[in-house]
């Protein structure tokens, strides 16, 4: 397990030299979900009611700025074949990237979250259930994100492909993270929603590093 | 001990090659050697479990090579075209990173570094490295990660004579301690007493 935290210390050491890339997820966030009010009206009603899901699909896109560079970058400079050939498992070395993107991007993103939602005029009752629905959300992202860019290593145009194979398996996610902020809202149970989140979560856990795994194989045969 | 039996490798339906074998004891050296897409690298990174044979064994000690290929992972290294370095690093800083992916204590980056004269170089960032420089940083994981067998794909590509000299002497001193090399290379390499495999594009290959 040393390669695994190895591999993992050594993107955070590379990320916090680049902290660019993470500053410019978190504005782009910050970013898109500051344009709502333009686009929609500035009435804070309307506001609050949308609030939730567009921090969470901001929140998605902004996710996915830096994944095709995640697993791509080593992949040109032949790091991915050094990383494969360190003993751990494929999977595991998929998992090591999803946990850099995670602590990369997602996590930043998780502590900009209430900045967007204040911005919105989220009910500040609600704002600990998107905490949490964001947190195990981003973990999903982290992996689904992970899995796709490790699918599209070498494909031409990779990084319009990504968003496409990514997106649309990650809307269970959305629809839950989002009905458990308005159920929050609304005063209803919020477990429910979170749990099903948290089922997401745990499927994703192994799934994704396995398939991202097997494509990272692939790509260096 | 390294053996090969019969090894053939595809790419794309197309046969590279086929009908390697050879046997290389603790202490042994074997040269590659060969024109451009004879397969030379293809048969490295064969060796190393990246990509699989379409015939043949590779036995480690009597035993298939590829039944664990984590534990063959953990017994060899590989320094192929690419330096596998990343820019923003110092040399020091990259060779901590490798060392401690490799399990090996950080401390012992510093002999690698001396052994590759790299040692004035530590602080440099990688971006300002020269390609000989950078060459001799991705070979510097040789002695650091302390693996068997080592797979060198052209490894005095970039380098000048004291870096050849430098690759000579941890070279020796990996076959002395009972280590195995598989080196290609259009250059003369200092392996000496090295057995050598030559590759030649067979006639239907190239007729193809």
């Amino acid at each position: 397990m040393s390669a695994f935290f190895g591999m993992l210390r050594r993107d955070l050491a590379l990320a916090r030299r680049n902290a660019g890339d993470t500053l410019a997820a978190v504005a782009f966030f910050l970013l898109a979900a500051g344009l709502f009010p333009f686009g929609v009206g500035p009435a804070p009603e309307l506001l609050a009611r949308i609030a939730a899901g567009v921090v969470w699909v901001a929140a998605l896109l902004a996710a996915l700025l830096p994944l095709e560079r995640l697993i791509g970058a080593d992949y040109e400079d032949g790091t991915l074949d050094q990383a494969l050939l360190s003993g751990l498992d494929p999977a595991q070395v998929a998992g090591a990237k999803a946990a850099a993107h995670w602590l990369v991007t997602g996590l930043p993103l998780l502590i900009a979250s209430p900045v967007a939602a204040v911005m919105l005029h989220l009910p500040l009752a609600a704002l600990p259930v998107l905490l949490a629905a964001l947190a195990l959300g981003s973990v999903v992202l982290s992996l689904l994100g992970t899995a796709g860019a490790a699918l599209t290593l070498g494909a031409r145009r990779g990084g319009v492909l990504l968003p496409l194979l990514v997106l649309p398996l990650a809307i269970p996610a959305l629809i839950f993270g989002v009905a458990a902020v308005d159920a929050a809202a609304a005063g209803l149970a919020v477990r429910p929603h979170l749990a099903m989140l948290a089922a997401i979560a745990a499927v994703a856990l192994p799934l994704c590093p396995i398939a991202a795994g097997a494509a990272l194989r692939a790509a260096t045969e | 001990m390294l053996e090969a039996a019969d090894l053939a490798a595809e790419r794309g339906g197309r046969s590279v090659f086929r009908g390697v074998s050879f046997t290389l004891a603790p202490g042994m050296a074997l040269t590659l050697t060969g024109p451009n897409g004879a397969g030379k690298t293809t048969l490295l990174r064969l060796i190393a479990g990246l990509g699989r044979p379409s015939a043949g064994r590779l036995l480690w000690q009597g035993e298939d090579a590829f039944a664990d290929r984590a534990a063959h992972a953990r017994r060899l290294s590989l320094v192929g075209h690419q330096d596998a370095l990343k820019p923003g690093f110092t040399v020091a800083e990259a060779l901590a990173h490798e060392a401690r992916i490799a399990g090996v204590d950080p401390a012992h980056a510093g002999a690698a570094m001396v052994a590759f004269g790299l040692a004035h170089l530590a602080d440099a960032p990688i971006r300002v490295l020269s390609a000989g420089q950078r060459r001799r940083v991705a070979l510097a994981r040789l002695p650091l990660a302390r693996r068997r067998l080592w797979l060198l794909d052209e490894p005095t590509v970039a380098l000048d004579h004291a870096g050849v000299a430098a690759l000579g002497a941890v070279m020796a001193a990996h076959r002395a301690a009972g280590g195995i090399i598989i080196a290609s290379s259009h250059l003369p390499l200092p392996l000496p007493n090295a057995a050598q495999l030559r590759f030649n594009i067979r006639p239907e290959a190239q007729a193809a």
